[in-house]
């Protein structure tokens, strides 16, 4: 329909013509232009930093190999792994927690004094414990992701508003109905905002744990590049690792849209 | 049946008479603790369930020798090296070595938390404040974000010298970005009518920003805070355990090399406790300082 | 005194808005006249406009075309808009009273950031209007711990401490219970009486408007224009007696029967309740 795709272009040339668009990428743009300056220069801070052209160069030559991808891959495994088992224990747990006061109050205090533990500091018990570096990694990821699934799972569960319960209630739910059909899609959003969290949780403690004590990946990548010697790789593997970040947060916005039609913040 | 439990009903959400002081609302609280039936039982599950959990440390690391739990440490070993005054490691409560690892952390997180705070809530505010402002420099902050602060590790390494600048820059980055964000949400969330309603009264910007902007946001800012001091902990103890000297991530990393494996559950667990009293008292902090807001319903 | 200031002379305003790249009309060429110191009460269906209107009286946008004069001042025309200041004063709808000062913190906040009065002579002029207003006892009470019916008496008396030529309130009861409104009501009444400050002040509340004010003016759907104006002619000091007389009952259907029609325009075309 000509009215509908003439709103939409409209809608279109709006952002392109937006002020604040223009502003962001001028300061982008001026950004990349004074690291490239403050290099020639030699500026204190950025003299040690690699260019931005020599980073681009390098980024063009990677993106061509194999390996790089390879090094993708594995972090996504690592990331994928580790995530997924801290969603599978933490959601069903966490609800647990919310409905059964019992059984709340005898993990909670134990979950509390556990908590503020940072996920790598349990990087040594780990490693001891598991056979294989990867279970031990994975693990500490597990860890990481699980503490912040249920805490957010908890808090969307028991701030449900009292009054959807009675109103179900009063409709002649019976249990099985009222978890299934007010309290898991009521906690919901809270289950993906736990999820987003996590996520980013969960890519740190994969960079951290690949430099450590991995041999793939891309925090490995990053390390193995500073080690050798590679600056500007270095950067490609940080802008990388943000990139994959950015694309698993954003997977899971497009899931939580798909799951949450009547939302709309997602 | 299940049920789902209202938030808890804590009396220091609830109006006190007069303008109570700090320590009687402590002590209001712990007599409602412990006279209230409901909050003794919630103590009593507590405590039952941490007895739980160390039984069954000690059950499957020391007295069943599970397969794989009887490497790790016990919560007798941990104990007794804990309160020795003569450690078979050197590290107890009793030694000089324990307080200096803590002192070491601490030090470096106020560096770096101080840091983050005192450079985060301006920027924040100011983009806030500010439209043109945050078109600049919002862009550049969203494209830095989400790089995990631990991909920055060999880079800090590269742009600064010597041994603590890097580690309090992995620190503060972490906390830095968490403090903006969370000031400028806290700027953008203040209702447009509180500004507008200063504005019939005849304030002027600078009034305005004082005034309404910063009490405005002061919230989302001291929820910011914590979050970026439980972030700050958290890069901290990577980059000590990567290239400290002293310090408690440093312990962690060094016991497990020399194989003094219940000194890293000496160490993990000082972790936690120092890292919940830091956020608890910034809590406290943001508690005084909002005592208008928080006083009674919203 | 401010009896003899305060007339605002709307003229021909118009205003548009584009929000999507779609034209909305929210005013379409309206015209008021409003006496000093007379209590002026806009009525008409929601999202009509007249909030607009009332915001541009205020300073917080302008118009497109058309004038709007206080006191023979330009307040706002299409290329001029005064900015919001403490001569016409807001009391908005889910108040404003700023949650983290006390009532006497707030009361004093217009005089002290507009630099007329010191800390001292503030803070006196402060707690005497409290005290006329029976407020007194509250003054270091935080707005969390007050009662709807509180807050907004405070903000009024917000407003009155700055002795502005207008008092614009934009449905400052929306929100109460009848039972509170109807103290609230009786509390404004006093404050009129006293001070004959020139009050504009939109609702959608029909008893509200007739009670209340001397004239009550009938808006249109969107885009607003005046329909209908009413004089009141109940006598003051009005108290809720004169609910029960003939004539407020008289000027109740005359004012519902107009109404009426617009709200059934506007329900039809569908406009959405204001949250």
């Amino acid at each position: 329909m000509p009215e509908q795709g003439n709103l939409r272009w409209s809608k279109v040339r709006r952002k392109l013509f937006n002020r604040s668009v223009w502003r962001g990428a001028l300061a982008i743009t001026l950004g990349l232009a004074l690291w490239e300056l403050g290099r020639a220069v030699k500026l204190p801070l950025l003299a040690a930093m690699p260019a931005p052209t020599e980073i681009f160069g390098v980024m063009l030559k990677l993106v061509g190999q194999a390996s790089f991808w390879g090094n993708w891959v594995a972090s996504y495994q690592r990331v994928l792994v580790g995530f997924l088992a801290a969603q599978i224990v933490g959601i069903p747990l966490g609800l647990a927690m919310a409905v059964s006061r019992s059984f709340y109050g005898l993990t909670f205090s134990t979950f509390e004094i556990v908590r503020p533990i940072p996920p790598l500091a349990w990087v040594p018990l780990s490693i001891i414990f598991w056979p294989t570096t990867e279970s031990s990694i994975a693990f500490v990821i597990f860890l990481g992701a699980f503490f912040t699934v249920v805490i957010n799972v908890l808090g969307g569960a028991r701030n449900i508003d009292v009054r959807y319960v009675r109103s179900a209630i009063s409709l002649g739910s019976r249990p099985r109905d009222l978890f299934f059909k007010i309290v898991l899609p009521a906690t919901l959003p809270s289950i993906f905002t736990g999820m987003a969290v996590g996520m980013g949780i969960t890519w740190e403690v994969v960079v951290a744990a690949e430099m450590i004590a991995g041999k793939s990946g891309l925090g490995y990548l990053t390390w193995s590049s500073y080690v050798g010697g590679n600056y500007p790789q270095i950067v490609v593997g940080m802008m990388s690792i943000g990139i994959a970040g950015y694309l698993s947060s954003w997977a899971i916005r497009l899931l939580g849209k798909l799951t949450m039609p009547w939302l709309r913040i997602f | 049946m299940a049920t789902i439990t209202p938030p808890p009903n804590t009396p220091l959400t609830q109006p006190l008479p007069g303008d109570v002081g700090l320590w009687a609302r402590l002590w209001f609280r712990l007599r409602y603790n412990f006279t209230n039936p409901e909050s003794v039982k919630n103590l009593l599950l507590g405590t039952a369930g941490i007895v739980l959990f160390v039984l069954a440390w000690y059950a499957t690391t020391e007295l069943f020798k599970l397969p794989r739990f009887e490497k790790l440490p016990g919560p007798l070993a941990v104990w007794q090296e804990f309160t020795s005054t003569d450690p078979d490691f050197g590290t107890s409560l009793f030694t000089p070595q324990y307080y200096m690892h803590i002192w070491w952390s601490i030090l470096r997180i106020l560096a770096a938390f101080g840091l983050a705070t005192a450079l985060g809530v301006p920027l924040g505010l100011f983009m806030g404040w500010s439209k043109a402002f945050k078109d600049y420099t919002f862009p550049i902050l969203e494209l830095l974000r989400p790089i995990p602060v631990l991909a920055w590790v060999p880079l800090a390494i590269l742009m600064w010298s010597g041994r603590e600048a890097p580690i309090i820059f992995l620190a503060f980055l972490a906390s830095f970005f968490a403090t903006v964000l969370n000031t400028l949400l806290g700027v953008e969330s203040i209702d447009e009518s509180f500004f507008r309603a200063a504005r019939c009264l005849g304030a002027k910007p600078h009034h305005i920003f004082f005034k309404v902007v910063i009490p405005g946001a002061l919230p989302f800012i001291f929820t910011g805070l914590q979050i970026g001091m439980g972030v700050a902990w958290f890069s901290l103890v990577a980059a000590e355990m990567l290239s400290g000297e002293y310090g408690l991530g440093y312990l962690i990393w060094d016991s497990y090399v020399l194989s003094q494996y219940s000194v890293i559950v000496i160490a993990m667990g000082t972790l936690g406790l120092v890292g919940y009293l830091c956020s608890a008292a910034i809590r406290l902090v943001g508690r005084q300082l909002m005592r208008g807001t928080t006083r009674g319903t919203v | 005194m401010s009896g003899q200031s305060g007339k605002i002379s709307i003229r021909n305003a118009c205003k548009v808005y584009d929000p999507e790249g779609v034209n909305v009309c929210a005013v379409d060429d309206c015209s008021l006249e409003i006496a000093a110191g007379e209590f002026c009460m806009v009525v008409g269906p929601s999202g009509c406009g007249k909030t607009t209107l009332l915001n541009a009286i205020a300073g917080f946008h302008g118009i497109t075309s058309g004038e709007i004069y206080l006191d023979n001042e330009l307040l706002c025309s299409s290329d001029y808009t005064a900015p919001p200041g403490a001569d016409r004063i807001v009391v908005f709808q889910n108040g404003a009273l700023f949650p983290w000062y006390t009532v006497l913190q707030n009361v004093t906040f217009g005089p002290m950031v507009q630099g007329v009065m010191s800390e001292g002579q503030a803070k006196k002029a402060a707690l005497d209007l409290l005290g006329e207003l029976g407020l007194r006892d509250i003054a270091d009470s935080y707005p969390g711990e007050l009662s709807s019916g509180m807050k907004r008496r405070v903000e009024i008396a917000r407003a009155l401490v700055n002795d502005p030529k207008v008092l614009l309130l934009d449905e400052p009861f929306r929100a109460m219970d009848a039972l509170t409104k109807g103290v609230v009501h009786e509390f404004l009444l006093r404050v009129y009486d006293r001070m004959k400050k020139t009050i504009f002040f939109i609702t959608h509340d029909l008893e509200e408007a007739i009670f209340l004010g001397s004239r009550v003016v009938i808006m249109t759907t969107r885009p607003c224009k005046v329909k209908r104006v009413i004089e009141v002619d109940i006598p003051r000091p009005r108290d809720f007696h004169a609910r029960a007389s003939e004539r407020y009952r008289q000027l109740s259907s005359q004012v519902v029967n107009v109404v009426h029609e617009e709200a059934r325009k506007a329900f039809e075309a569908g406009e959405r309740e204001l949250a």
